[in-house]
């Protein structure tokens, strides 16, 4: 197949299967914030993106100040700055949903204009304060090199990290949706906001927190992006409307339906990209989706939600 | 008949005044007042008027936000550019290639005969037939897909969406077949007759505003029909009017094809005055700026849409010009502005603020307005010194 033998192929499908896997995390965790928020309040965050960047850039520019002042610390700060990266993004959102989005609820395609015009604000101003190029942090040497399984596969240690990054994440978040009051409450406004809120639930702070969370899961997001790619004003928005695509085929509101779909777009795309040209491994995969989607619109699991 | 023309297409007084305040600006001072580089500039963004026109019915009117009104309007002038290609490469200008008679990019990308989506090209009938009917398949396509299931607001946007870059990555990935991201160039006449000559670009801007005002007209005739009515009503309750018995989504089908045919025609008159066409007027950002320009004129107001675009286009040709950095900015705030302070855009204004002053001046009453104004000051004045 394709002139390549049996034990090539495999070496390939575990090699591109990985590189999936990275996409994967980028995506899922991207895609998780992007759901919770769209399912709870119905409202499409253009600027989502734009929250990752931030993350990305506190790794950076973290790194430097590591690297100038504390350069023993160096090999571990990395995990200081993931929590940093998390808490930047999660104070951007909690003042952009109090600034604005909250104002729009009743009308979420003007959201969607109202947040790309903030992610169009939030580029420029990335591009004054770092410069138009991309720039990469400065990463502890134990994240380089890879792991030689067998003579034909390597596996880099920072997709592993990546991945373990969110695999944590995404334990934490299904941890704090079903088994935290906060959870409870997010539950309970998005199956139904009017008696969610008559059951005495401050339905306009649960937005706000979740509002903030997403954006602090996406700052998470872009931190352990910067592992495996470099970062630019524009990196972010270069992913939204793939995680907008792995939001709508997993069924919008589920978070096991975002987990499947990320990881099936994913690996689809990096496997295709892998036999045919990179674009066209992309176009592919997303044509798929869309016709799946215009099939079967609830997307894969789709939670009955009362509208 | 004349009474037909002047309350259903026109659209009565006020509709009256608007499209001859339009051509007035259009066909008498712009000419008179650009030279024509800077007229040729002009006719480029009223072509982006007919993609924010084909938004005022879609998303203003229809109530489905089209985020991929750029699709229709890169169908439209892909079909445009590539007969025009296909006259510029005929064998004499091409003898030069490896296989002479094939539009330059196709050689250079090893390309030995031209495909056979690109044959009826050659026909200018074809062509200007496929402008029309490409893209109203497509959105056909699209909108029976999604709208016979249901599928509306949020999610129709973002699947337009994905369509639009999913094109752009296409074309930009078919190098051969399509020209890449540099597109289809060096186009220089349309049947024999040069496109690039001043007096061909003028020619060229009337028939453009000509076509404009054509599909205002049209618009306000199916806007004024009892189709017009029907989709104010499904924008407001679309289940009402799926309970009296109508198929909401055939008129939503509709509405998204008229849409791409308008967005269409925009994109290939963009072809025939600017000259080429390429993937950066196809994708995600130009489809979204052109939501942009149709915000700001006014999402219910079709001659506020072409307003909206000349003057977001001229900021940006302003501000790029002087500073770049802050376009952005303003872009980005007017996104934000319009969107929560302005939702019905300029004129909206228009009708809140202007035909008060309108109607004041024609009644002559404006110079009362002022005495009294100053006369209430003065007896205010007066009143706080006394006391």
């Amino acid at each position: 197949m394709f002139g390549y033998s049996v034990s090539d192929l495999g070496s390939i499908v575990v090699m591109q299967g990985f590189s999936g896997l990275s996409l994967f995390s980028v995506l899922l965790l991207m895609a998780l914030g992007l759901a919770i928020i769209f399912g709870q309040m119905g409202v499409i965050n253009m600027a989502h993106g734009e929250f990752m960047t931030i993350g990305a850039y506190t790794i950076y520019v973290l790194g430097k100040i590591t690297a100038e002042y504390f350069p023993t610390f160096l090999p571990y700060y990395f995990f200081f700055a993931l929590f940093a990266a998390f808490a930047l993004a999660f104070l951007v959102g909690y003042l952009v949903e109090y600034l604005m989005i909250r104002h729009l609820y009743k009308r979420p395609l003007d959201t969607l204009l109202a947040t790309w015009g903030l992610s169009l604000i939030m580029q420029q101003i990335f591009r004054t304060i770092f410069g138009g190029r991309e720039v990469s942090p400065n990463l502890p040497d134990w994240l380089m090199g890879s792991w030689s399984v067998t003579d034909t596969i390597d596996i880099p240690i920072n997709g592993m990290v990546v991945m373990a990054i969110t695999f944590a994440v995404t334990g934490l978040v299904v941890m704090f949706m079903f088994r935290s009051s906060w959870g409870l409450k997010v539950r309970a406004t998005t199956q139904n906001r009017l008696m969610a809120g008559a059951v005495g639930i401050n339905t306009k702070k649960v937005d706000r927190m979740t509002f903030a969370v997403g954006c602090g899961i996406a700052g998470v997001a872009g931190a352990a992006f910067t592992t495996i790619a470099s970062t630019g004003p524009t990196s972010g928005s270069q992913y939204i409307v793939d995680t907008f695509l792995v939001v709508v085929f997993g069924g919008a509101t589920s978070i096991l339906g975002a987990i499947a779909s990320a990881f099936s777009i994913a690996q689809a795309q990096s496997i295709l990209t892998f036999f045919l040209t990179n674009a066209m491994g992309k176009v592919v995969t997303l044509l798929v989706v869309i016709v799946i989607l215009m099939l079967r619109p609830e997307g894969l699991f789709s939670s009955k939600v009362r509208k | 008949m004349m009474s037909t023309f002047y309350t259903r297409w026109l659209g009565g007084r006020q509709g009256g005044i608007a499209i001859m305040l339009l051509m007035l600006l259009m066909f008498v001072v712009m000419p008179l007042w650009l030279d024509i580089f800077r007229l040729n500039l002009v006719g480029k963004y009223l072509t982006y008027a007919f993609a924010a026109v084909s938004l005022v019915m879609v998303w203003g009117y229809g109530g489905v936000l089209s985020l991929g009104q750029g699709i229709f309007f890169g169908l439209g002038g892909y079909c445009m550019a590539m007969f025009l290609k296909l006259e510029a490469s005929d064998m004499a200008s091409t003898a030069r290639q490896t296989t002479p008679g094939i539009p330059d990019f196709m050689d250079w990308n090893q390309i030995t005969h031209l495909p056979a989506f690109w044959e009826p090209f050659h026909s200018l009938t074809f062509t200007i037939l496929a402008i029309f009917v490409v893209p109203a398949v497509f959105a056909y396509i699209i909108g029976a897909a999604m709208f016979k299931r249901r599928v509306g607001g949020v999610y129709f946007s973002i699947i337009t969406q994905a369509i639009a870059s999913i094109l752009t990555i296409l074309i930009i990935g078919q190098q051969g077949y399509t020209g890449g991201i540099n597109g289809i160039t060096d186009l220089k006449t349309l049947h024999g007759w040069n496109i690039n000559t001043e007096s061909a670009k003028y020619i060229l801007y009337y028939l453009n505003g000509g076509l404009l005002i054509g599909v205002i007209l049209v618009c306000r005739y199916v806007l004024s029909s009892k189709l017009g009515r029907l989709l104010l009503a499904m924008r407001d309750k679309e289940d009402r009017v799926r309970f009296s018995g109508y198929d909401v989504s055939n008129f939503k089908i509709f509405i998204f094809s008229l849409g791409a045919i308008i967005s269409a025609i925009g994109g290939a008159m963009f072809t025939l005055q600017v000259g080429f066409m390429s993937p950066s007027f196809v994708g995600i950002v130009p489809s979204i700026e052109m939501v942009i320009f149709a915000a700001v004129g006014g999402r219910m107001s079709l001659v506020g849409a072409v307003f909206g675009t000349l003057m977001v286009n001229y900021g940006k040709t302003a501000f790029s010009e002087s500073f770049p950095e802050l376009w952005l900015f303003l872009m980005g705030g007017l996104f934000i502005g319009v969107v929560m302070y302005f939702p019905n855009g300029l004129a909206g204004l228009w009708e809140k603020h202007g035909q008060k002053w309108a109607s004041c001046i024609r009644r002559l009453q404006c110079v009362s307005a002022v005495k009294n104004w100053a006369e209430n000051r003065r007896a205010a004045k007066l009143g706080a010194t006394g006391e």
